[in-house]
């Protein structure tokens, strides 16, 4: 601590002497960028609106509850793709949570230094997989293996009129809600990975240390001093992951079954707000298919910037209580 | 600093410059993916023959229109034709380039290609959802002799806007009045049941993983994969397999004379050997344009030369007589 604040004034001194309309610049380049960041967002937004103005216009708040989707009679609702969306991401922040804690605690607490490169690079290399990689392989690798270990023997084995028969019900062919969101988790773990890992190491090892030489075991200190330490930071790691399956296209196109309506099971296909679009934006003719799909965007964006706003709410409340 | 910033301004101005070359020398087309391949072939054999360059877009049909009704492009090409008023509001010629088609594919122990016969009202009903299994007695009595299965029938169909979706749902309402009235036809339609596969690629997947699938894919695709697909009875009467003659067939027995703008969709053909659910990829040009003796210029040559290319490619090149029918009728209204 001490040592930045005697390093930071001499950088401030050694600016050069005409150096003064170089910090002009540089403020202004700054700032710049950061409003070019705000115009983007508002022409975006403000082109969406027009874009879509006459899906809303004609289809009003039943845009938003209606689950029909059918381009031949030009009527549109979005409730089915928004439904599909909301499902996957949660629940595939559900499955990739836990794993993306495991992965982090392993590395920072538990790993052989010797592995702790290979398993740390792999993460990162996960994350850079493009999306359509992850969809061919949901689709030719992922979905039969689904199909045969899973979908099949949970089907065989559900009791007539049972909670798992309605659960199960669908084509077993390795499609649907729940595969899509197991691909998604699949994408957004090394994100919330990765983030987890670094904010664990930013806890200071004289903190852990302490606890360790009061005898705590490695589960007592992850569970009372390193998790307390990072909460903040973790939800904001679980944040950048939901953003990323809220949005998540092409994966999700392939695997997901694309069927408008609401899904019934977990086996069941269904479709999400970017998978919708994503299929059907190349061949829309009619303009009211265009409007809706747009409207479609803005929709997702509307749902984007809601989990975000609740993010900042839950952080604000956590920096409150600490 | 200075120096980095010099040489980026210099490399968006030499790139910039270079754009602007490329766009004077060559012409510029969007639209639908389907024919993409083929156009992309050609195109590399007229640079080799001309030296004149073509570049084609496959951003879709629906883009393909956007882009020509704006003038960014000098050709546009779609896999759903524009009716004739459509055509004069905007001023367009379209004339055909290639035939395709919509074949059914089948997932079905045992069964191999052509073995299992369907009806257009029998698929519409399949897709419907109202024939569930694959030993429907429906179903029996027109595959007499084999053993259908007693397994449940997935319906696969695509998900993503497309032609091929287009030529298939025209085929289905034509043949059976609950598809026209309940579902209709388009490139994307409201799917009673199924799950969609994105596309080709994608259904054919599904129906591969899934004993007791039904799906339809382009016949380039389905030829090129060597999928199981079934036989469909024609106009005539007979139950007919999807072959390249079968193809060219229904592009020769259409009467594209009596086809203003040659908006026909070759579905249901009369020929004897047509095959039923066939359809043209279609271009669309100003009539008033100043590229459009070059644009046509690629066509005439590909017309000429193009024949054995798109064969391979396994597209069905027009018949004789109908691309004389397209110079007189479409190509003469070029100002």
């Amino acid at each position: 601590m001490s040592e930045t604040v005697i390093a930071s004034p001499p950088s401030s001194a050694r600016s050069p002497p005409s150096g003064a309309w170089v910090g002009v610049i540089f403020e202004g380049a700054c700032f710049a960028a950061a409003t070019a960041v705000l115009a983007a967002l508002s022409g975006l937004l403000i082109s969406l609106v027009i874009g879509g103005w006459p899906a809303i216009h004609k289809f009003g708040f039943g845009f938003l509850t209606s689950d029909t989707w059918n381009p031949v009679t030009e009527v549109y609702g979005a409730a089915g793709p928004m439904v599909g969306t909301l499902i996957t991401a949660t629940v595939s922040l559900l499955i990739a949570l836990p794993v993306a804690g495991g992965v982090a605690f392993f590395l920072t607490e538990l790993c052989p230094a010797p592995l702790r490169r290979p398993i740390g690079t792999a993460v990162e290399l996960l994350a850079g997989i493009p999306s359509i990689v992850y969809g061919m392989w949901g689709l030719f690798v992922f979905a039969p293996m689904f199909s045969k270990y899973v979908q099949l023997p949970l089907m065989s084995a559900a009791r007539p009129g049972s909670l798992l028969e309605t659960l199960t019900t669908g084509i077993p062919n390795g499609s649907g809600i729940l595969s899509a969101s197991i691909i998604l988790a699949i994408m957004i773990l090394p994100f919330m990975a990765a983030t987890l890992r670094d904010l664990l190491m930013t806890v200071p090892a004289t903190v852990r240390e302490s606890a360790y030489g009061l005898g705590a075991t490695t589960r007592e200190v992850v569970m009372s001093v390193t998790l307390p330490y990072i909460r903040t930071g973790a939800i904001g790691a679980v944040m950048l992951g939901l953003g990323r399956a809220l949005g998540e296209t092409m994966a999700v196109t392939f695997i997901i079954g694309n069927s408008h309506g609401f899904p019934k099971s977990m086996f069941d296909s269904g479709s999400t707000i970017a998978s919708t679009i994503a299929n059907e934006f190349t061949e829309a003719s009619g303009d009211m298919h265009l409007a809706a799909l747009v409207a479609l965007g803005l929709v997702l964006f509307v749902i984007t910037f809601i989990v975000l706003a609740l993010a900042r709410l839950l952080l604000g409340r956590q920096e409150q209580r600490l | 600093m200075f120096r980095i910033l010099r040489a980026a301004l210099g490399a968006l101005l030499i790139a910039g410059a270079a754009t602007a070359v490329q766009a004077a020398d060559s012409i510029t087309g969007a639209g639908a993916t389907f024919p993409a391949p083929v156009y992309a072939k050609w195109a590399e054999m007229y640079k080799a023959q001309t030296g004149a360059g073509l570049n084609y877009q496959s951003i879709g049909s629906g883009g393909g229109i956007r882009q020509i009704t704006a003038n960014t492009v000098d050709f546009g090409a779609t896999d759903k034709p524009l009716k004739p008023d459509d055509l004069a509001t905007n001023g367009f010629i379209q004339f055909p380039t290639v035939v395709g088609g919509v074949v059914p594919v089948v997932n079905l122990p045992g069964v191999k290609s052509g073995q299992i016969r369907l009806t257009g009202a029998q698929i519409a009903d399949i897709y419907r959802g109202v024939i569930k299994k694959w030993n429907d007695p429906l179903l029996v009595r027109t595959n007499p002799g084999m053993t259908l299965p007693n397994l449940p029938i997935t319906v696969v169909h695509r998900s993503d806007g497309s032609g091929t979706t287009f030529i298939f749902t025209t085929y289905l309402a034509l043949k059976a009045a609950h598809w026209a009235s309940d579902v209709g036809a388009n490139d994307s339609v409201s799917w009673p049941v199924g799950l969609g596969g994105k596309g080709n690629e994608g259904v054919a997947a599904f129906v591969k993983q899934t004993p007791g699938a039904i799906g339809y894919v382009e016949y380039a695709y389905a030829t090129l994969n060597n999928l199981t697909y079934t036989q469909v009875q024609n106009k005539a009467g007979k139950f007919v397999s999807p072959t390249a003659a079968a193809f060219a067939a229904a592009a020769a027995g259409a009467k594209w004379n009596a086809a203003p703008g040659f908006y026909l969709l070759l579905v249901e053909q009369p020929a004897p050997d047509a095959w039923p659910i066939s359809g043209a990829t279609f271009i669309l040009l100003h009539t008033n344009q100043a590229k459009g003796k070059a644009v046509l210029a690629f066509f005439d040559w590909a017309y000429k030369n193009g024949d054995a290319a798109a064969a391979q490619l396994a597209y069905v090149p027009l018949p004789a007589a109908v691309k004389e029918q397209v110079r007189k009728l479409a190509w003469s209204k070029l100002k």
